[in-house]
C-alpha cells in the first residue's frame, strides 16, 4: 500500500510541471513553427491555412499541402532582417563584455570584502535586479537626454561645450543593457570568487609571482565557471532585446526583437514575424543549450 | 577567502554601487519636482502623486497587475516547487532531460518569443484574451525561476530526515508537509516573491496575451512614456519600487531573526 501511494505520489509529482511546461512552453513552439509556414492574409486570425482539427485526415493533408518556406526566403533575401540579426548579435557581444569589465570587479571587490559587509553588499547587487526592467531603462532616459542630467553636469563642468547626443543612438542601448544585465553577471561570479581557496593566490605571490599574473594565473581561470554562466545570462535575452532599443535606441539601432514586435503589431504579419521567431531561436539554441549544461552540471555538483 | 581589502577594491565597489543606484535615486528625487520638467529642479512638490491617485486608468492597471500578480504567483510556486522535487528527487524518469530544458530554457528566452508563442496558441485553441491570458503566461515564465530557487535549496537538503519519517510510519505527502516543506520554507518564501515581483515588472510577455479590459501597469506607463517624459511617470515608479524595497527588506529582516532563533535554540540544545 505504501508503495502504491509512493509512486502514485512521484507521478504527480513529476507529470504535473511537466504537463504544464509541454502545455504552455513546447507546444507553443511547435504552433509558431505551423504559423511561420502559412500566409498573412485579412481575417481572424490573420493567417492561412489554418489547420481544422474536425476536417479530418484529408483536410489536414490539404492544409499541410498550402504550406511553404516563403516566409523564411523573404527573411533571407531581405538585407534588412539579415542586417537586424547581425547587428542585434554584434550589439548583444559588445554589451556583454562591457559588462563583465564592469561587473568583474565589482564580484571581486564583494568576494574580498571583510565576511560582515559582504550580505549587505550583496543585498545591494540584487535589490536593483527585484526593480522593474521597464523603469531601471527609463530611468536613463532622463539622464542621457539632450537636455538631460548627464549634459547638464559635462556642461557645467566645463567637459563639453555642446551638449552631447546620447540618446537614440546604440550607445544609448548598451548603456542600457551593461546597466540592467549587471545583476545578472556579477552574482554567478561572486559566488565562484567567494567559494575560492584564496591561500592559492598567497601562495603564488609568497614564491614571487607579481599580484596581476597572480591573478590571470590562478583567480580568473578559477572564476571561469561563473563568468561563462554570467555571459550566458546576459548574450542571449539581450539578442532579442525589445524594451531597451526601443526606448534608448533610435532609427540607426536596428535590433531583431524590435523588428519582431513591429511586424506583430504594425504590421500584423503574424506568419512573418513567427518566421522571425523561429530564425532567432535557432540562432540562439546553441548558446541556451551550453547554458543548460552548465546549470545543471551546477546543480549536480552541489550535492 | 581571505580578506585583504585593497584601495581598488573599494573603489571599483563604489563606483559600481554608484553606476547602479544613481539612475534610481534621480529618479525618485524628480518624482518630487514642482516643474512639468523632469530634469530641471523647480523645487519639492507631491503634485505628481496626487494627480497620479486621480487618474483612473493607472489605478486601474494597477489592480490588474495586483491580481494577475497574486494569482500566478501562487500557482507558480506550487508548480515550480513540484518541478525542483522532480528535478531533485527523481533522477530517471522518461524526458528528464526534456523536462530540465523546459525549466532552464525559459530563465534567457527572449521574452519576444515567449511572448509570441503563448499568444498563437491561445489563438490556436480559441482562448479570448485577455486577464486570465496573461495570468496563464506569467505563471509559465515564474514557475521556472521559483524552481530554479527551491532546486537549490532541495540538493543542500539532509535526506536521512524524510527516511526517519518514513521509518516512523509516516506517509510521503504527511512527511513533505511535516518535514520537507517547514525545512525548505525560506525558499518556497523567496520564490513566491520572485514570481509575483518577476510578474508585476512584465512588459513584453503581458504586451503580447493581454487582450481588452487587462492593461497591467507596466503597459500603461510603457503607452505612457512613448508619449513623452513627465514626473506623473516617475511617481508611478517611485511607488513601484518602494513597494518592492519594502518587501525585499522586510523579507530579509524576516530571514535574520528566523537565523538567529535558531541560533539561540541550538545554543539552548548544546547546553541540556
Amino acid at each position: 500500500m505504501q508503495k502504491l501511494i509512493a509512486s502514485v505520489v512521484s507521478r504527480l509529482v513529476i507529470s504535473v510541471p511537466y504537463l504544464w511546461m509541454l502545455i504552455f512552453f513546447l507546444i507553443p513552439f511547435i504552433i509558431v513553427f505551423k504559423i511561420s509556414l502559412s500566409q498573412v492574409t485579412m481575417a481572424i486570425p490573420p493567417y492561412t491555412p489554418t489547420i481544422d482539427v474536425w476536417a479530418g485526415w484529408q483536410g489536414l493533408i490539404n492544409s499541410v499541402s498550402q504550406f511553404s518556406w516563403d516566409n523564411y526566403t523573404f527573411l533571407g533575401s531581405d538585407p534588412l532582417y539579415v542586417k537586424a540579426y547581425l547587428s542585434s548579435v554584434i550589439i548583444a557581444a559588445i554589451s556583454t563584455f562591457l559588462t563583465l569589465l564592469v561587473g568583474y570587479p565589482i564580484a571581486y571587490g564583494m568576494a574580498r570584502a571583510p565576511a560582515t559587509v559582504r550580505s549587505t553588499l550583496l543585498m545591494l547587487v540584487i535589490l536593483p535586479f527585484w526593480t522593474s526592467f521597464l523603469i531601471r531603462v527609463y530611468a536613463w532616459i532622463g539622464i542621457l537626454k539632450p537636455e538631460g542630467l548627464l549634459n547638464q553636469f559635462l556642461l557645467w563642468a566645463n567637459v563639453i561645450h555642446t551638449p552631447l547626443n546620447i540618446l537614440n543612438t546604440n550607445t544609448a542601448v548598451l548603456i542600457g543593457i551593461v546597466y540592467s544585465y549587471l545583476p545578472f553577471l556579477v552574482l554567478p561570479i561572486y559566488s565562484t570568487l567567494e567559494k575560492m581557496d584564496y591561500s592559492l593566490v598567497e601562495a603564488a605571490e609568497d614564491l614571487g609571482c607579481p599580484p596581476i599574473t597572480a591573478f590571470w594565473k590562478i583567480t580568473f581561470p578559477l572564476s571561469l565557471p561563473g563568468v561563462v554562466a554570467g555571459c550566458f545570462l546576459v548574450f542571449i535575452p539581450a539578442v532579442g532585446e525589445f524594451v531597451i532599443p526601443d526606448l534608448l535606441g533610435g532609427s540607426e539601432t536596428l535590433m531583431i526583437g524590435k523588428t519582431l514586435w513591429n511586424e506583430f503589431s504594425a504590421n500584423r504579419d503574424w506568419p512573418l514575424s513567427s518566421a522571425v521567431a523561429v530564425v532567432l531561436l535557432a540562432l540562439l539554441v546553441v548558446p541556451i543549450v551550453l547554458f543548460q549544461r552548465s546549470e545543471a552540471k551546477a546543480q549536480e555538483s552541489e550535492k | 577567502m581571505n580578506t585583504t581589502w585593497s584601495r581598488f577594491n573599494i573603489v571599483s565597489l563604489v563606483i559600481g554601487f554608484a553606476f547602479l543606484y544613481l539612475p534610481i535615486v534621480l529618479l525618485v528625487v524628480f518624482s518630487f519636482n514642482e516643474s512639468r520638467l523632469v530634469t530641471v529642479w523647480a523645487g519639492f512638490s507631491t503634485k505628481w502623486y496626487v494627480s497620479l491617485f486621480n487618474n483612473k486608468s493607472f489605478i486601474d492597471a494597477a489592480w490588474v497587475t495586483i491580481r494577475v500578480g497574486l494569482i500566478s504567483a501562487t500557482f507558480a510556486t506550487i508548480l515550480g516547487t513540484l518541478g525542483a522535487l522532480a528535478l531533485t528527487r527523481y533522477t530517471r524518469f522518461r524526458g528528464r532531460m526534456l523536462f530540465s530544458a523546459m525549466i532552464y530554457a525559459p530563465l534567457v528566452m527572449p521574452e519576444v518569443i515567449t511572448g509570441l508563442s503563448l499568444l498563437l496558441l491561445f489563438v490556436a485553441i480559441g482562448f479570448d484574451r485577455g486577464i486570465w491570458t496573461v495570468t496563464l503566461a506569467h505563471i509559465t515564465f515564474t514557475m521556472c525561476f521559483v524552481a530554479v530557487v527551491v532546486q537549490s535549496r532541495l540538493v543542500t537538503f539532509d535526506r536521512s530526515l524524510e527516511e526517519a519519517a518514513m521509518d516512523l510510519g509516516a506517509t510521503p505527502v504527511t512527511t513533505f508537509f511535516k518535514v520537507t516543506l517547514p525545512v525548505i520554507m525560506p525558499a518556497v518564501v523567496s520564490g513566491w516573491m520572485l514570481a509575483f515581483t518577476l510578474s508585476l515588472d512584465d512588459l513584453v510577455i503581458s504586451s503580447f496575451t493581454s487582450g481588452p479590459g487587462a492593461t497591467t501597469l507596466p503597459m500603461r506607463i510603457y503607452s505612457q512614456v512613448r508619449l513623452g517624459v513627465t514626473p506623473e511617470i516617475n511617481a508611478a515608479c517611485t511607488i513601484l519600487i518602494a513597494v518592492v524595497a519594502v518587501g525585499v527588506v522586510i523579507a530579509s529582516i524576516a530571514n535574520k531573526r528566523r537565523e538567529v532563533q535558531k541560533a539561540r535554540d541550538e545554543q539552548a540544545a548544546a547546553r541540556h
